[in-house]
């Protein structure tokens, strides 16, 4: 996989977050995964398709969450509930759409699937091709989320 | 601008409807019906009297440009500003919905003010 493809991920999130959630997003050391165990409670999963193929996740801690999506909403979330898993996929969807329009400035075209979100403790994402899954972990002041990437060319 | 006026939300996710009413709602206009796609959406239109029409791109069933033909081929409908509310923010995606007759376009993540001024700007 192109290491190039990671950054527009990198800097979506933080834009995203920033502008919709309020929220300050610091991101960690990439690393290879090698299981499919969800680092977060609520991931949404988007499939990508187009010049390279893929898939990226997003998946967030439950007070990261939380934390974010009321600020979405201005109103205090306390669970985690379809509001919630609703809110996350948009979110998911709206990286996604960040991250395309950057790697069109790098002549690849990309179209997005619309996302799918699971929610619990300890699920499992698959991504859609077999390459090595990158890893981003982010921090903010309310919890921790992670990203996942995979890309085949 | 008159805000009795009754605003049609279009997005298959319910929290992106809810922040755009939240918007909505803080410039006085209180008036809206919702719906999931372009399907339902065109069904409400029909029984509905509608002044400004925001909505979303990629939605099950009929999607935002599909809606957005729809709206602009139709002669009783075609008046009715449409602001696209979407993460397809790419060059050909723009392209394509200005071609269709798209009044405003607006690229998530957004904040309020871009909402609102785009609102306006179309409504004035």
């Amino acid at each position: 996989m192109d290491v190039r493809y990671i950054n527009p991920f990198i800097e979506s999130t933080i834009h995203v977050l920033k502008t919709m959630g309020s929220t300050d997003a610091r991101v960690g050391k990439p690393y290879l995964k090698k299981d499919q165990v969800a680092k977060g409670d609520v991931s949404g999963i988007i499939g990508l398709a187009g010049d390279v193929k893929g898939s990226i996740s997003v998946s967030f801690k439950e007070e990261c969450i939380l934390n974010i999506v009321s600020n979405m909403f201005g109103e205090k979330m306390t669970e985690l509930n379809d509001e919630v898993k609703d809110a996350a996929g948009e979110i998911s969807n709206m990286i996604s759409g960040q991250a395309r329009q950057k790697l069109e400035l790098m002549g690849r075209n990309l179209k997005a699937s619309i996302p799918i979100v699971i929610m619990g403790k300890n699920h499992t994402i698959s991504h859609i091709t077999k390459d090595k899954i990158i890893a981003l972990p982010f921090m903010t002041d309310k919890g921790e989320f992670t990203i996942e990437v995979s890309f085949e060319e | 601008m008159d805000f009795n006026i009754t605003i049609l939300v279009v997005d298959d996710f319910e929290s992106m409807r809810r922040i755009v009413k939240g918007t909505l709602k803080s410039i006085g206009l209180n008036n809206f019906i919702e719906a999931e796609d372009g399907v339902i959406a065109l069904k409400k239109l029909e029984k509905e009297k509608v002044s400004l029409i925001i909505s979303d791109w990629i939605m099950p069933n009929m999607d935002g440009l599909e809606f957005l033909k729809a709206v602009k081929g139709n002669e009783k409908y075609k008046h009715i500003p449409f602001i696209m509310v979407t993460a397809e923010g790419q060059k050909g995606n723009v392209l394509e919905a200005i071609n269709a007759g798209v009044n405003n376009y607006i690229v998530k993540p957004f904040t309020p003010e871009t909402l609102r001024a785009k609102i306006q700007k179309v409504l004035n």
